[in-house]
Parts: structure tokens; sequence; C-alpha cells
């Protein structure tokens, strides 16, 4: 099952998601990336069926760097989150729904950091810690035990080792390669 | 040009028996994943391509009725990004058909294999086509060049791969044809050079990667392949080591067997290595194996 997990510190969301691409029972893909860079500021994590999550995150992807080409200014995250959900609850009633549940971090120069977690069901969560997968159920409790709002990066970066580690050893069905991590901060951008 | 591209594909596809198994074998159409292989060439010269021979093409594919779902893969080379202006098509033509219940329960059942090594791509796949418990083919043809750098392996419904390959090669004619070359760069990367392996599966996924299998054989497989496929292997090691993959996928799993096709593709283009019978393969492989155990 795949994996996605978010954090929010004061300045930054910490986001990772783990590397596997499988096909039922077969690892196809040890390095595959989940993520999609929506612009500078924005990423986007897709988990879910697999031929959706690529055609819906590159979708929105498009969508968003359109916005910016047309209006000559980027999407803050919170307008990118609903508009993202606003596609997701669209498809959902239609023949073809995207079966995809998804995080969405971001930074806004006004309002700061901000992860958004969305699933299948278009629904729209602003939260301070999310994941999705059956590590969720692990690693929540973790991030209940262990989240403050005022953590550093190192704090941050160990409370996401820890998760890891839990998915890691807890989980029957498959190793993950949880090494691609990306940090957003408004002082790297 | 296209005379030419004629005659030189008859020759080459004289002594295979796909007459009888394109026009007789229908499978499930569970899935059809299709996986690629490409290599770029150093000149300038356009890649031959190769005009499908016309007994296949008398009887429509779509006979008995199939479901009309969008279950066609696309293969995808890496030139895909570079095809989205002309869209290659998701759906058959036909597939507006409703559907009709199929006369007998089919099955699918195949091993193929391609992986990247630094002599090439190399690509194998056993040559049984099943049909629900009868073997319909025992010499089918599982990898279908596209053109003369492109070469498809195919797991599935023969016939839906038969038309995809078709409209596969149709399309990177026209953009051969639109654009003056084919030169394989333009993705997203933009030092893309050397061989590619693309596996395309029916539900949309999209892998790049340097080793897959598919089919009901390949997890045998994968397990032989992981264990000697390394980059630095001899084109005769590879040969040896596709061959015993394919020979273990087929031992164990029912609906793989007969013969594997291997094909090797470098820049200098594919070439199809001799028609490996899995039955002297059987022979030598116990003889290793008593010599072994001593």
């Amino acid at each position: 099952m795949e994996y996605l997990i978010g954090i929010q510190g004061q300045d930054f969301v910490l986001v990772a998601a783990d590397n596997v691409a499988a096909s039922s029972i077969i690892q196809m893909k040890h390095d595959y990336d989940k993520m999609f860079k929506l612009s500078e500021k924005i990423l986007l994590l897709c988990v879910g069926e697999a031929g959706d999550t690529v055609q819906f995150a590159e979708y929105i992807q498009k969508n968003v760097q359109l916005y910016k080409m047309r209006n000559g200014y980027e999407l803050s995250p919170a307008a990118a989150a609903n508009f993202t959900r606003k596609n997701l609850a669209d498809y959902l009633r239609s023949r073809t729904p995207y079966h995809v549940n998804l995080l969405l971090a971001g930074y806004d120069d006004s309002d700061g950091p901000g992860l958004y977690y969305m699933d299948y069901l278009s629904s729209l969560a602003k939260a301070p810690f999310a994941a999705h997968g059956y590590g969720a159920f692990l690693t929540l409790s973790i991030l209940d035990r262990y989240y403050r709002p005022d953590l550093t990066r190192d704090e941050a970066m160990d409370l996401l080792k820890k998760c890891i580690e839990e998915v890691s050893s807890a989980s029957i069905s498959r190793r993950f390669h949880l090494h691609y991590l990306h940090l957003f901060n408004l002082f790297h951008l | 040009m296209a005379l030419q591209d004629l005659c030189n594909f008859q020759d080459i596809f004289q002594d295979s028996l796909i007459q009888q198994c394109f026009l007789g074998t229908f499978e499930k159409n569970t899935a059809c994943d299709y996986v690629s292989s490409l290599s770029t060439r150093s000149s300038t010269s356009l890649f031959n391509f190769y005009i499908p021979v016309a007994e296949y093409l008398d009887e429509s594919p779509i006979q008995f009725g199939q479901i009309s779902t969008i279950q066609s893969s696309s293969a995808i080379s890496s030139q895909e990004s570079i095809l989205s202006p002309s869209s290659l098509p998701t759906s058959l033509p036909f597939a507006s058909s409703q559907s009709v219940p199929l006369p007998f329960p089919m099955s699918h059942g195949t091993t193929t294999l391609a992986f990247m090594f630094q002599g090439g791509v190399l690509a194998a796949a056993d040559t049984r086509s099943s049909c629900s418990g009868l073997v319909a083919c025992p010499a089918s043809q599982k990898i279908l060049p596209i053109h003369s750098h492109l070469v498809g392996t195919t797991s599935g419904t023969s016939a839906d791969c038969a038309l995809w390959k078709r409209i596969l090669a149709r399309e990177l004619r026209l953009y051969q044809l639109r654009h003056g070359t084919t030169k394989s760069q333009m993705t997203d990367q933009e030092n893309f050079s050397g061989p590619g392996l693309f596996y395309v599966c029916s539900d949309g996924t999209r892998l790049q990667g340097t080793l897959f299998s598919v089919g009901s054989g390949s997890p045998y497989a994968y397990s032989i392949l992981d264990q000697g496929v390394r980059w630095g292997l001899t084109v005769d090691e590879a040969t040896s080591i596709a061959r015993e993959a394919v020979y273990r996928a087929t031992h164990r799993d029912a609906y793989s067997g007969n013969c594997v096709d291997i094909y090797h593709i470098t820049s200098n283009g594919w070439t199809r290595r001799s028609n490996y019978y899995l039955l002297l393969h059987v022979v030598e492989s116990h003889k290793q194996g008593e010599a072994e155990n001593g």
C-alpha cells in the first residue's frame, strides 16, 4: 500500500512519500516519484488507482501553471487545494471518477505554510499533519503524541523518521524507500 | 519507400506462423500490457517501418463483440511527449459497439520480460497463446517490432496488441513524415539518449525503468532476473539469463510455454536471436543440474 505523510511546522511543510510502484504483488519500480510540483511553492502528492494518479495530478499541475501564465501570478496553496477538490468533486459523480488520495503542501507568503488533506471522496481539510495509506493507521498516533506547532525543522525530521521506521517495520506488505523528501521553507524559496 | 518497407518486412516475417495465430487466437480482455524498448540511432537516418502483412488484416479483430471498455494499452516510447499534438487514440475505433458475451471463457497467459544492460535492451517472451486451457497457438509472436529501433512485447489479448502495434506504428510513421526526423530527444529530459524501456498498462500506468516482466509467469521470471541482471552483462550472458528466466516461468506457469523469442536492441536496430526451443533447454539444464548435484 502506498504511503504519504505531511507535517507542518512554523515556516515549513515536510512531506514524504514511498518510492514503490507496484502492480498487485510485484514491485515494478523502486524509485517512483509520487510528488508533482504545481508551482514554486506548492507540491502535490498523489496516490491511488494506477492510471488515475498521474492523469489527475498532471491535469491539476498544468491548470495551475496555466493560471500563472494567464494572470501573471501564482495560485495560493489554499486556492490550488480548493481547485483540486472541486475537480475531484465534479468527477466524483460522473462516469469516470478519479480514485486518488492527495496531500497538497504549500507556502503562502501572507498565510504561511499549509498542508491540505484530500481524499477520493473529495473531502478537504487543512491539517497540521496528515497521512494516507495503511501506514496512516500506524503513524497518526505517533504524530498525535509528538507533534507540536512550534517544531523546528530538525525535530520535524526526527518525527518523520520515527514514522517511517514504524511503517517500515510494521508493514507486512512491502519495504519502503522513503528517502525522497521535500522541505518547504520560506528561506529556501 | 513504402514498397521497400513492405519488401523488407516480407523477408523477415516469412517464416513465422503468425497468420494462423492472429486469426484464431482470442484471449481474455483483462489487461493488455505493452512493454516497449527503444534505442536511438546515432545518425539522422529515418527509422525503418514495417507495414503489417496483409494476412491478418483480412479479419476484424473484434468479431465476437469484445467488451467495449477502454482497455487497450497505449504503447509509448520516449517519443510519446512529442506525439501529443497528434494524440494517440485511447480507445478502439469500434469501442462503441454493445458488449456481447464472449463465446467461451478466455484466459491470458504469458511471460514477457525486458531489461537494459550495457549492450542495449534485451526483450524475451514465450510463444504460447492459450485459450482457456487449450494451447491455441504454440508459436505466436509476442514481441512485435514497431520500427527498426522500437520493439514492443505484448501480454493480454493478442488481437488488441496487434491492433495497438499497428496504431503505434502508424502514429510514429505520421510523426516521422510530418516532422522530418524521428530523433528521440525533446522529452522531459534534455539529455535523453541511448536505450529506454517503458512499461505501459491498459489502466493508464506508464513507468520507465531498467527491468520489467509482464504476464502470468512474471513473478517466476522476476526471481531469476533479480538475481542475475547486472549492467555489465555481455550480450551472451544477458541472452542466457533471459532465456533461463522465461524457461523457469514456463516450467511453473501453465499458460506460458513452448519456445522463447529473444530480441536484442542496440543503436543499430533490433536483431532477433534464434528461436530457442525450451525443450532443448530442458535437456541442457537438467544435464547441468545433474552435473552440479553430482
